[in-house]
């Protein structure tokens, strides 16, 4: 009997990437999954920042895919190392901040470092790696050109299995020593995503998450503008976990480049961000409902007067002669201050960043 | 992580990953197990409510019993006990 040979599939939570590990399943090869946690994933954290009244599950994709798939999954803290491929990229940025080939590669070389040249993850090494790239999918990462640069640069070479797309790219060892059969890959290219419903339904599959904008906080416009901000601010290219989970939370609004301010648009971000309140200075309404707000920088006494009228204009008070608010400091000290609420056309829309 | 042993003669561990978003309080859990033996019994405390559904999913995927899961306000929290030689589901 032939021996079963292992496939590590990268696992997004989304539908190509558990198409692709189910069609190595259905040859016979065992599967694994492997989920890195870069910092920037739209999975998980802004489930649970937002949406308090339950309107989505607030699941991990990836999880739930494999526990469909009947696999392990191994998720990877890779938020230490990510830094290098965001802030120097080799091979540049997608249209905002996404650095999509070298995250891609980086990826594939985690993945062949932990498994397939080392048995650190699991008591046996692996064969090979699987993804759910499509030839024509994306702009920048999955093109014909670039997927060659892949193999490549992550030196998985002719590891690499794209079984979605396996028929219009040159033969893999896995392909070439037998343990799957090409004919029974894909040929898909392109963006349409017919193809792969179509097979999801003949797998029997009826339900597969389909985000929005793509797993990758990098490729919101917005959310790059407010990480270019922070580091423009800063004058430095860095950054913290911290600082990343704060763009992805309220509204930030920047009267002066030394300080800004994250309000809160709903309960679950308010509630967010209060966890923050022993290290930054905060402020909240207490004569009316409001948001919470943090100020990040150095704000002078002045510049909290000023935030002080900006918390109570989104606050249920923005309407009252003025609002009651306690402006917090780090260290828990604190006073209580009354505000004007700003008027709408007093606030800049270049505040807004 | 605090550790004492048991009445059973397994060690008991306990993870606080209070204010850790998803996937991070699965991460904590998942490194954390690596380094525990069979039969042994880790508490994970958390305040994600997504841990509600991503715990328990972790420990079915990896054959890891699931002894017991609350909430309380904020707080979740997970009694697992580790089978480290449990595949993963067929």
């Amino acid at each position: 009997m032939a021996e079963q040979r292992r496939a590590v599939a990268l696992i997004s939570g989304g539908l190509d990437s558990m198409l692709a590990a189910r069609v190595v399943m259905g040859q016979g090869v065992h599967v694994e999954g492997v989920n890195f946690f870069t910092g920037f994933c739209v999975e998980g954290h802004t489930h649970a920042i937002r949406e308090p009244r339950g309107t989505r599950p607030k699941r991990n994709n990836a999880l739930w895919v494999a526990e469909q798939l009947g696999v392990k999954l191994h998720i990877i803290d890779v938020i230490e190392e990510y830094k290098d491929v965001l802030l120097n990229p080799r091979h540049g940025y997608g249209a905002n901040m996404n650095p999509c080939l070298d995250c891609k590669i980086f990826m594939v070389r985690k993945a062949r470092e932990l498994f397939i040249e080392s048995s650190f993850m699991s008591d046996h090494g692996f064969d090979f790696i699987v993804t759910g790239e499509v030839v024509g999918q994306r702009p920048m990462s999955q093109r014909k050109q670039t997927m060659p640069v892949i193999a490549r640069d992550s030196g998985a070479t002719d590891r690499l299995l794209r079984p979605l797309s396996a028929r219009n790219l040159p033969e893999t060892m896995p392909e070439r020593e037998g343990w799957v059969r090409r004919e029974q890959l894909f040929g898909f290219s392109g963006r349409d995503r017919k193809p792969q419903i179509a097979l999801a339904r003949q797998l029997g599959f009826d339900d597969w998450a389909q985000p929005a904008g793509g797993c990758c906080f990098l490729t919101d416009q917005n959310y790059s503008k407010k990480l270019v901000d922070l580091w423009q601010a800063r004058g430095d290219r860095s950054y913290e976990l911290d600082d990343i989970m704060l763009l992805k939370v309220g509204r930030h609004l920047r009267p002066a480049p030394h300080y800004k301010l994250i309000i809160g648009r709903e309960e679950g971000e308010n509630e967010y961000l209060r966890g923050y309140q022993y290290c930054m200075t905060s402020i909240e309404p207490i004569s009316h409902m409001g948001p919470m707000c943090l100020i990040d920088g150095t704000p002078t006494p002045v510049d909290l007067a000023l935030a002080a009228r900006l918390v109570a204009r989104y606050s249920q008070g923005r309407e009252a002669e003025s609002v009651s608010l306690e402006i917090r400091l780090a260290d828990g000290s604190g006073e209580v201050v009354t505000a004007i609420p700003l008027p709408a056309e007093e606030l800049p829309s270049a505040w807004h960043v | 992580m605090t550790t004492t042993p048991a009445q059973d003669h397994t060690t008991e561990h306990t993870l606080d990953v209070k204010g850790l978003l998803c996937p991070l309080p699965v991460i904590r859990t998942q490194d954390q197990i690596r380094a525990l033996q069979t039969g042994d019994l880790l508490v994970v405390l958390a305040t994600d409510p997504g841990t509600m559904y991503d715990i328990p999913s972790w420990c079915r995927i990896h054959g890891h019993d699931l002894v017991a899961s609350a909430r309380d306000g904020r707080l979740c929290s997970f009694t697992i006990r580790v089978q480290k030689t449990a595949g993963a589901p067929k």
